[in-house]
């Protein structure tokens, strides 16, 4: 059975997504800087102030301790807030609502109030922004208890996960890769709501588990075809869902590979890549035929210049080489 | 400053033994190759000789425990200062069999002995298609019972082997007339125990001849081929449950005749009794085979790695012989030497084996 | 006994505001004497001088009004209406506590009664408060946004990010001041240039006014008609309550900051004891009533302390229950 496919970008999915929210439910109203008149720092939200109105579009002072905390506020008494923050980077200003009161009330409360607020920024580095507007922080927000982390890379997925996360009676922060905005291609006319609690595996191989998400996916994709050429077959997960992790979907592809990347554009350090290689230990180190190989952000400040950027990103060449060693035989 | 007693691998083939008994106690002074325990195999049971003289501080092991091999058994007060100073450990400790999780499991599931296997992961890991490989080899050889071990253990070395090391043959009859006459010379005027048996001559004629031919007396490893400084001429015994192991003469070559012969014995009683002494067990340089008591006219013998050479002996047969133009019936013996292509080649093969049919044409010199 | 537009003090409420503050001050003074005994745990803040506040506060508002107080809330808590029963158990960590037990002396919640915190993190309660105003504006109903918090806040980026927004989008929060003088143990003059806070307010057309935080009936008043203009459409009020706890900022504390005669001084100006002078003196009570109010509020915290001892612990397999929302739960 064939459906109606449409062509179309990451950014205007993201932007359809958000449309058919404001339209399904009277509660649900996007603020943050620029969201409005402006259209979104990233045009993702072009056109909606038209079509919805100041108040359900509402462009908010740079203020992102207070307006993170009206959305709080807002989930609290009754709406459905999606609040927008521009850049993680920004998003360490409303750290204190994120994590002392987002993350924390529904438990300090004995479950009185949960608060089923969507926080949306934009991740990650590609575009020669430098230091401070292309750092990856979804790792670090997926460290804490209370939290919903998801992190879209594919066209269905940034049309579908706001729809799930309305529906979430949690706190859920959604984090869209700056590189994907462009990224263009078919989805289906009738696009909507997708399953936010599972990894995906999106290409399967029977020699090397590639776990990875955003927009390090599609690197992992190019480097898998590049193998698959030499006879090196990767299989590529999609986590999707940062926290909580799927470690059912991750374990079993290493139970049958036996061996596990992570590519994760995070820095190294204390990493999500960290934390899904530890698991592997914990759940499968007995399915293990190799080291756990990881590769991450080198661990600089985000550099200007192309090239240094370059260097300093998990590249597609980084990514087969650390596979091929992950497979290579001693003579 | 102590140092520890550990369990040593006594074959590529061994990754652990059973404690059966301790022959010292706290306290005890022991003497370079005295016996301080009995620990069995899957080769049976073996002492576990004393290097270097010691006093025995403690003992951590209780009899019948099952450890692997590396683990510490005892702790020694040693008197010999070097082998116990700081940074020596590295040479007491037997290096740990580097291999991946997943194929340690499927090993100890499977039965097959890491120790020897050659690794082809990273870092020369032993991996998990390396211990499926070994075990589908090793699984073409039902075995039950207690020689399950041993037979697994054959299997793993003889699959390496034959996998790794590009054999080649030399073969050559040898006219045993000139030994036989002065074996008969020997023994006529001696007592039973202290003849001489036509395999000491065997075994003595390859020894002498290994001396000459370094390339066929050492081990081929990582680093390519070392010959030996010594030779310790592997005997291949034939266990009575079935299966075979090699324990070594040492320094067959330098002994005279009438000490190789008793060691011999010593050594095939021991075998079959499975009590090796670890010294003997696993440092063969070059291994011998002979099926000669069971009519094969020859064998061709399949490498024990690291060696690189292997001499397999059959049956002394009377055969018609031309000597000097004239037909005359003769003992004769066919000898055949497998050897790895990767230290020498056919021609020095031939030489190799010529060497000892000399060697045989003039017992008296041996 | 009124002032001009302002409620009548008759006799019913005379009793009913005393009763409000001795509640207050007896559930805590017990409270300490409970923490001495280690059966309460944690930091423990006291609202002791500052009854009027939450008293005057509370008695102005509806059901439908949402509030958000800080870590020494048990005052505001107690002049909500949440039962000092489910109280004195959160106090003591059991399940039965108005949090089930997981949120303690500074962290109290009720859903009924739309009691957002017990926010220990100073300000960090005034965008929630926005925003809850913000909800109520959008969804066109009549309850206003309560924030309480105290003159220290007004250091952090949050009051004056929050004072912005709800001044701009004209939301009906009443942001209350309970300026004790002291964040801790440094004075408001030690940390802020500006210590007029109802002057900062005024900055961001906040409509704000400062009142004498110890007289209960000067609270009232201020806050009857702030919720006037508020339900009436108008912005976001300000009030500065001009206070002073006598009690220390927590339990662990030896007041080096502060000479003892200035706490004297303040003691004369007491909430409870000029309160109970005034109605005496114009004849609205008398010191039977007193006593007997003080004994209903004495065996009233008796029972909540029964409750507390009572109650049962949250069981070690329930930890991690409510990281997430329970829905059906």
């Amino acid at each position: 059975m064939s459906e109606a496919r449409t062509t179309t970008t990451y950014r205007e999915a993201l932007r359809e997504a958000l449309r058919a929210a404001l339209r399904a439910d009277e509660r649900v109203f996007l603020m943050g800087e620029d969201v409005g008149r402006y259209g979104g720092s990233f045009a993702v939200s072009k056109g909606l102030l038209a079509e919805f109105g100041e108040e359900r579009v509402r462009d908010t002072p740079l203020s992102e301790s207070a307006f993170v905390g009206a959305g709080i506020g807002a989930a609290l008494g009754g709406l459905r807030p999606i609040v927008e923050i521009m850049t993680c980077n920004f998003s360490l200003l409303a750290l204190d609502q994120i994590l002392n009161n987002a993350a924390t009330l529904c438990h300090m409360s004995g479950g009185q109030f949960p608060v089923p607020l969507v926080i949306r920024m934009s991740t990650g580095a590609g575009r020669q922004l430098a230091a401070q507007h292309s750092h990856s922080f979804e790792g670090w927000y997926a460290h804490i208890p209370g939290l919903r982390i998801l992190a879209p890379a594919t066209l269905a997925d940034a049309r579908g996960m706001l729809g799930s996360a309305l529906h979430c009676p949690d706190p859920v922060l959604i984090f869209e890769h700056i590189a994907l905005l462009t990224l263009e291609g078919e989805l289906a006319a009738e696009a909507g709501d997708v399953d936010i609690r599972h990894a995906a595996v999106r290409r399967t191989g029977r020699d090397i588990t590639v776990v990875t998400y955003g927009a390090s996916l599609h690197k992992c994709l190019e480097a898998a075809s590049e193998l698959g050429r030499e006879g090196i077959e990767l299989e590529v997960i999609d986590l999707r869902t940062l926290r909580p992790l799927d470690d059912e979907t991750i374990m079993g592809s290493v139970r049958r590979t036996h061996r596990l990347l992570v590519v994760d554009e995070g820095w190294r350090s204390g990493s999500l890549a960290a934390e899904v290689g530890m698991r592997a230990v914990e759940q499968a180190f007995f399915e293990l035929d190799a080291p756990i190989a990881r590769v991450c952000t080198e661990e600089v400040p985000v550099p200007y210049p192309r090239h240094l950027e370059d260097a300093a990103l998990p590249s597609v060449a980084r990514i087969a080489a650390e596979a091929r060693r992950l497979v290579s035989r001693v003579p | 400053m102590s140092r520890e007693l550990r369990l040593p691998s006594l074959g590529a083939d061994m990754d652990a033994g059973t404690l059966v008994e301790w022959r010292v106690r706290p306290g005890s002074r022991v003497r370079k190759g005295e016996v301080m325990a009995l620990v069995e195999t899957d080769k049976g049971i073996i002492d576990l000789e004393c290097f270097e003289d010691s006093t025995v501080e403690r003992l951590l092991v209780e009899p019948g425990t099952r450890v692997a091999v590396g683990t510490a058994l005892a702790l020694l007060a040693g008197e010999a200062a070097p082998a116990t100073q700081v940074g020596s450990g590295a040479e007491v400790t037997a290096p740990a069999v580097r291999a991946s999780p997943a194929a340690r499991v499927r090993a100890r599931v499977l039965g097959v002995a890491l120790e020897g296997l050659a690794g082809t992961g990273l870092g020369g890991a032993v991996t998990l298609e390396d211990v499926e490989r070994v075990a589908r080899t090793a699984a073409a050889v039902p075995v039950a019972g207690k020689a399950a071990g041993l037979r697994a253990a054959i299997a793993a070395a003889m699959s390496r082997s034959k996998r790794e090391i590009p054999h080649y043959y030399v073969q050559l009859t040898i006219d045993f007339g000139p030994a036989a006459a002065w074996l008969g010379a020997y023994n006529a005027h001696r007592p039973p125990l202290e003849r001489l048996l036509p395999a000491v001559l065997l075994l003595k004629a390859t020894a002498t001849a290994a001396r000459e031919f370094p390339a066929f007396n050492g081990f081929y490893t990582a680093q390519g081929f070392e010959s030996a400084a010594v030779v310790n001429l592997g005997v291949a015994i034939a266990l009575r449950g079935g299966g075979v192991v090699a324990p070594a003469l040492l320094d067959a070559d330098r002994k005279p005749l009438a000490q190789l012969m008793p060691e011999l014995q010593g050594l095939v009683e021991r075998a079959r009794r499975g009590h090796l002494r670890s010294g003997e067990a696993a440092s063969a340089t070059l291994t011998v085979t002979s099926l000669g008591e069971e009519g094969a006219d020859a064998v061709l013998p399949v490498i024990h790695p690291p060696q690189v050479a292997m001499i397999g002996f059959g049956s002394v047969l009377e055969r018609p012989w031309v000597v000097d133009g004239r037909i005359e019936v003769r003992p004769v013996l066919g000898a055949s030497l497998a050897a790895d292509h990767r230290v020498t080649d056919g021609r020095q093969g031939a030489q190799f084996l010529a060497r000892i049919r000399d060697g045989l044409s003039k017992p008296e010199a041996l | 006994m009124s002032g001009a537009g302002e409620a009548p003090v008759v006799r019913e409420r005379a009793l009913e505001l005393l009763r409000g503050m001795l509640r207050i001050r007896q559930f805590e003074d017990r409270c300490a004497q409970l923490y001495g005994e280690q059966k309460i745990r944690g930091f423990l803040h006291l609202y002791n001088g500052q009854e009027a506040v939450a008293t005057g506060v509370m008695e102005c508002l509806g059901p439908e009004d949402s509030i958000v107080a800080t870590y020494r809330e048990h005052g505001h808590a107690i002049a909500r209406g949440i039962p000092m029963t489910t109280l004195m158990a959160e106090m003591y960590g059991k399940r039965e506590g108005v949090s089930r037990g997981r949120g303690g002396s500074m962290h109290l919640f009720d859903a009924a009664t739309r009691f957002y915190g017990g926010n220990a993190i100073v300000a960090g309660g005034l965008p929630m408060a926005v925003g809850l105003a913000l909800a109520n504006r959008l969804a066109r109903r009549s309850g206003i946004a309560v924030c309480f918090f105290g003159e220290g806040a007004a250091a952090e980026g949050e009051f004056h990010e929050s004072l912005n927004l709800a001044a701009l989008w004209h939301l009906p929060v009443l942001f209350v001041c309970e300026n004790n003088l002291y964040a801790m143990g440094t004075a408001l003059a030690r940390s802020q240039a500006t210590t007029d806070i109802a002057v900062r307010a005024r900055t961001y057309t906040l409509e704000a006014q400062a009142v004498d935080g110890m007289d209960v009936l000067a609270v009232a008043a201020a806050t009857r008609r702030a919720v006037a203009s508020l339900r009436a459409g108008g912005g976001p009020v300000l009030l500065e309550c001009r206070t002073y706890r006598f009690r220390a900022h927590s339990m662990f504390d030896a007041q080096l900051y502060r000479e003892r005669e200035e706490v004297e001084a303040w003691r004369e100006r007491g909430p409870l004891i000029s309160f109970t002078r005034r109605i005496k003196a114009a004849g609205l009570i008398t010191e039977d009533d007193f006593q007997r109010l003080q004994a209903e509020a004495e065996a009233e915290v008796d029972a909540a302390v029964v409750f507390a001892e009572s109650g049962e612990w949250e069981p070690v397999e329930d930890l991690g229950r409510f990281v997430y929302a329970e829905t059906g739960a």
